[in-house]
């Protein structure tokens, strides 16, 4: 391989105006760039630092921000900064795991951006010699139901009138000028979205052999035209035999393994930060494709690779590519790596080097081995028909160097992609949101005679309803070790050869996030870690994906900024340090931004998985408990952000749930105890559609009735059934334990309110001597269970069909 | 009794049986690499579930061709116990140690969840253990799940079944799906056959469900 003594540097590009445009670099930026290599970049140096200094890869916006989140314990082995976090899980296990997000693509081409989401978490799993053990998935989609869909019997004419009339008055819709036929476009645009994505991860997950434990799935006007498709992953490694990626040892071989490159997802970093504008459709060659095939072979390989010893480091090629594992590795390691791009396999004839650098081909990656012991990692990749080249050597410099036909084409100080790259404090401006404070004065309380009916509409709207249709198209049950699998409150997968299990959940309020950045964002945390809480397992670690819109506006940085102090006051006092994450910004569409939408993984740790619990009432005659932190009044004005003002009075305004972090903390400790010491059969999170809806799931699975009092109260029964107070769980016991739960709660101060039994075939709930509930439960399950499925098969007028396909 | 389970790049349920067989039935057991001609004398054969070279020709497709394949036929014919699970049922069917075929389920998508399946002979080696109509739940996952055959076929099938004996050139229904609401992605009900048993008296069997979870 040529030295540098006998090259001479490589052509400089015509840095034009539009040239430095379509890369995304701007004026300043490129000054900065002539001073790190003290002389104009050649073109494909211009491609590397502007994937590099893409949003997507370098964090410039947030990482000031980032830096205020809590990102140690006792149990992190690894925090953010590599390509996934560890924690200590005992026994001499550890965890790695790692949420990530892929919407950019999943808009422009749905099953491959959904498919290779799932592939880039995954091999950020395995690049740490972790067996991936389980994915979730958090989706956002735009509206599948056309709420202002008119009544069977009504005309449609008036219905489509009234409908204009909701939506102009609806507070946040892109939708909003949209007529009849638009609207019914819009929906079947999201309805191919929504069945795009499902598809792309299950095709992806399943064919890899990882069992996907469901996660939860959200509908929003705001998300059409940009889904959220955030994958989290966890898988299992030894903790002795944890792999990092990091260069070393100066002439030790570097390695191309995997698939071969080809000119898929040129600049996929780059588009993913940007905004959508019209024809933004034509980006799909910016989308990569997946072989889930390849990425099983490449696993299996890599973690065989790995048990030879002869790997010194690994890494990935996800975004930016081979540009980015060769300038990360080397900077991680403090050394320089130089590779020769005539060696690297290329699926294509005729590739530059320019398109080599910047392809995103999947299933891809890079190693370093121990210079000698190369022929061990090429005999396992050859057992697996896989490639693996030598394509460089680590070297002294700290730089990356790559040459093409022995000439040098990049040499670039790693750090000045990396470390040293833009760092922006964004202008950042309070924003008030532009919704009511407080209730609309045309939507009274405590005079509907009909509170069954509303139950019914909750449990069939969009984010409530059983997601059943979707969580079934995943393995859910592969690898033989889940405990519980999709439909509870978090998932929980055992490991192999202990008593242990872990625990994880995902979860996010985009809408209350949008009320309240910072008070949101705690409840993400809160939330995730209750869920974890639920099914038994202590909360010990997070991760977190940040979705949001443009960073160059004032008003999304102070969100950004609003939603990071409030991470990092839940994770700290609910003892869940983060340790990595993802951050996607740029997420709108002609100028029209999603909801700030933090979303937060949570792992937990089961001590044994003969512990654990599950949403569903097990056997009638049980009692069912609420348990409660006591907190101020929930208000009308609380109300206006909960799935009730959204369904049933179609409307958003107030405030997210007043939420006390240290009571939270000691409910999670309470339910935790009480799972430990065998005392509760079943344990649900109140959340979306409130008590009455956590009620009501918990009679689904096995058909189990119950007759509920509520607790004494005044305010309007639409409050007590389905207002979202936070920090409760609806628990139940055998009769003979209830006053030893109580005793417990107590000493927790948790309110433990007995409500009443199980059994029967009806759902009645009471407050004082009247039935706010009365509904047998095959009816409401029926309902729950199929909204899903018939809102994505609704009858699509046929007119619309053709042209939207047109497109 | 020592098992073998087949590995083709691919599979992703051979860690499963693998466990099953030595940490719930305690029974030596192997990994046997698809290009090997080697079945290292194991007393039964085990065709895991998964995605062979990826399925994404058609499933089984080109597993058949593996060299291990040629074995487990010779395997068979001899009368050695073959079983296969999701993917090795597809395996099976598509090599010719079984009849019929798979399609895409009725729906056309993956579908992944328990279902209840009834036990129709206990005359096999794989269900002994049961009693005739049990019900068993059993998950599947698959999107080829789809089970055909012609009308002859089936007829045959039946016959074997309802004669008990159970041996022929053919199969003979080892278990039948439960009830209409046990969610079989078959399109027609009378095709509804989940697990078969073929071959000279000793047997052979696919089966669909995932028996290792």
């Amino acid at each position: 391989m040529a030295t540098q003594s006998l090259q001479t540097p490589p052509l400089p590009c015509r840095a034009t105006p539009e040239l430095l445009k379509t890369h995304g670099i701007t004026p300043e930026e490129y000054e900065r760039i002539v001073q790190a290599l003290g002389r104009e970049p050649s073109l494909t140096e211009l491609g590397i630092y502007s994937v590099m200094w893409s949003e997507h890869c370098s964090y410039k916006s947030s990482k000031v921000h980032l830096k205020r989140l809590p990102t140690r314990s006792e149990r992190v082995v690894q925090g953010p900064g590599e390509n996934a976090g560890i924690i200590d899980i005992g026994d001499g296990w550890a965890c790695a795991f790692k949420i990530e997000s892929h919407n950019h693509p999943s808009y422009i081409e749905p099953f491959q951006g959904a498919a290779t989401g799932v592939g880039g978490i995954l091999r950020d799993i395995f690049t740490m010699g972790a067996r991936p053990l389980a994915v979730m998935d958090s989706l956002r989609f735009g509206r599948i139901v056309d709420r202002r869909k008119p009544p069977a019997a009504a005309d449609r004419g008036q219905a489509t009138e009234r409908a204009e009339v909701q939506a102009q008055s609806s507070s946040y819709s892109p939708a909003r000028k949209l007529r009849g036929l638009e609207a019914k476009k819009l929906i079947h645009k999201n309805h191919s979205i929504l069945e795009g994505v499902v598809s792309g991860i299950a095709s992806y997950g399943n064919c890899f052999g990882v069992p996907n434990l469901g996660g939860e799935t959200k509908f929003e006007e705001c998300y059409f035209g940009n889904p959220l498709v955030n994958a989290f992953a966890l898988g299992l490694v030894r903790k002795d035999e944890i792999f990092y990626a990091k260069a070393s040892g100066t002439g030790n071989p570097v390695i191309y393994v995997g698939a071969k490159t080809g000119r898929d997802g040129i600049h996929g970093a780059t588009m993913a930060s940007e905004e959508f504008r019209e024809g933004s459709e034509q980006k799909r060659p910016n989308v990569q494709v997946g072989d889930p095939f390849l990425e099983k072979l490449l696993l299996e390989a890599c973690l065989e690779a790995m048990q030879t010893g002869a790997v010194v480091g690994i890494q990935d090629m996800g975004a930016a590519g081979l540009t980015c594992s060769t300038c990360e590795m080397g900077a991680r390691g403090g050394v320089g790596i130089e590779i020769e791009l005539d060696h690297v396999p290329q699926r294509e004839i005729g590739m530059t080097a320019y398109e080599i650098m910047l392809s995103e081909s999947q299933e891809r990656m890079l190693l370093v081995a121990e210079s000698g012991r190369e022929h061990e990692v090429f005999r396992v990749f050859e057992k697996w028909g896989l490639d693996a080249v030598t394509i460089g050597r680590v070297i002294n410099e700290p730089r990356m160097r790559v040459l093409e036909h022995g000439n040098i084409v990049a040499d670039i100080p790693n750090t000045s992609l990396t470390d040293d790259a833009p760092v922006y404090r964004r202008p950042m401006q309070p924003w008030t949101v532009p919704v009511p404070k407080d209730k609309p004065a045309n939507a009274p309380l405590g005079a509907n005679p009909d509170l069954t009916g509303v139950l019914k509409r909750l449990l069939a709207s969009q984010n409530i309803c059983s997601k059943r249709w979707i969580h079934e198209q995943y393995d859910s049950m592969v690898q033989t070790n889940t405990v519980q699998g999709p439909g509870g409150d978090g998932g929980v997968m055992r490991i192999k050869d202990t008593l242990r299990g872990l625990a994880m959940s995902l979860d996010g309020n985009g809408r209350w996030c949008y009320l309240n950045p910072k008070l949101g964002a705690m409840h993400a945390v809160a939330e995730a870690a209750r869920k974890v809480v639920c099914a038994g397992g202590v909360p010990v670690a997070a991760t977190n994906c940040l979705n949001f819109g443009n960073p160059e506006k004032p008003h999304i940085m102070w969100q950004f900024s609003e939603v990071i102090d409030g991470l990092a006051e839940a994770c700290t006092a609910l003892g869940t340090p983060i340790t990595g994450g993802n951050v996607s910004l740029y997420n709108e569409t002609l100028g029209e931004g999603i909801y700030p939408t933090p979303v937060v993984g949570v792992v937990g740790i089961v001590e044994s998985i003969e512990r654990t619990a599950t949403p569903h009432f097990r056997s009638p005659g049980r009692e069912a408990i609420l348990l409660s932190a006591a907190l101020a009044p929930y208000d009308d004005r609380q109300l206006g952000s909960s799935e009730y003002a959204k369904e049933i009075v179609g409307s958003l305004w107030g405030e997210p749930p007043a939420l006390d972090l240290k009571s939270e903390a000691a409910l999670q400790k309470c339910v935790l105890e009480l799972i430990e010491k065998g005392l509760i059969e079943s344990a649900h999170d109140c959340s979306d559609g409130g008590l009455a809806v956590a009620i009501a799931e918990s009679c689904f699975r096995h058909e189990i009735g119950a007759e509920l009092h509520l607790p004494e109260g005044s305010e309007p029964l639409e409050i007590a059934l389905f207002g979202e107070q936070a920090s409760r769980v609806l628990v139940c016991c055998v009769p003979g334990d209830r006053q030893l739960i109580q005793q417990i709660a107590a000493k927790h101060t948790i309110q433990a309110e007995f409500l009443g039994r199980t059994g029967g075939d009806r759902l009645v709930i009471r407050r004082g001597p009247s039935d706010a509930v009365s509904v047998y439960i095959a009816d409401i399950k029926n309902v729950w269970a199929q909204a899903l499925e018939c809102a994505l098969h609704s009858d699509v007028p046929e007119r619309v069909v053709p042209e939207t396909l047109d497109k | 009794m020592k098992f073998g389970v087949l590995v083709f790049p691919g599979s992703n349920c051979d860690h499963d049986a693998y466990h099953v067989i030595a940490a719930a039935a305690k029974q030596p057991v192997t990994f046997l690499w698809h290009a090997s001609h080697d079945l290292e004398n194991c007393d039964a054969i085990i065709v895991p579930g998964g995605f062979a070279y990826g399925d994404y020709l058609r499933t089984g497709a080109i597993a058949k061709f593996a060299p291990i394949m040629q074995e487990v036929s010779r395997f068979a014919a001899g009368g050695g116990l073959v079983l296969g699970i999701c993917n090795g049922f597809q395996i099976l069917c598509e090599a010719g140690l079984l009849p019929g075929a798979l399609m895409r389920n009725a729906g056309l998508k993956y579908i992944c969840k328990p279902v209840k399946l009834r036990v129709e002979s206990t005359d096999t080696p794989f269900t002994s253990a049961c009693t005739e109509g049990e019900v068993l739940e059993i998950p599947i996952g698959h999107m080829e799940g789809n089970y055909f055959c012609d009308a002859d076929t089936l007829a045959e099938l039946n016959r074997e079944n309802l004669r008990g004996d159970g041996w022929g050139a053919r199969a003979q229904i080892a278990y039948g799906p439960c009830g209409r609401a046990s969610g079989n992605p078959c399109a027609e009900p009378e095709r509804r056959v989940c697990a078969l048993r073929a071959g000279d008296g000793i047997c052979q069997q696919g089966r669909f469900g995932h028996g290792s979870q």
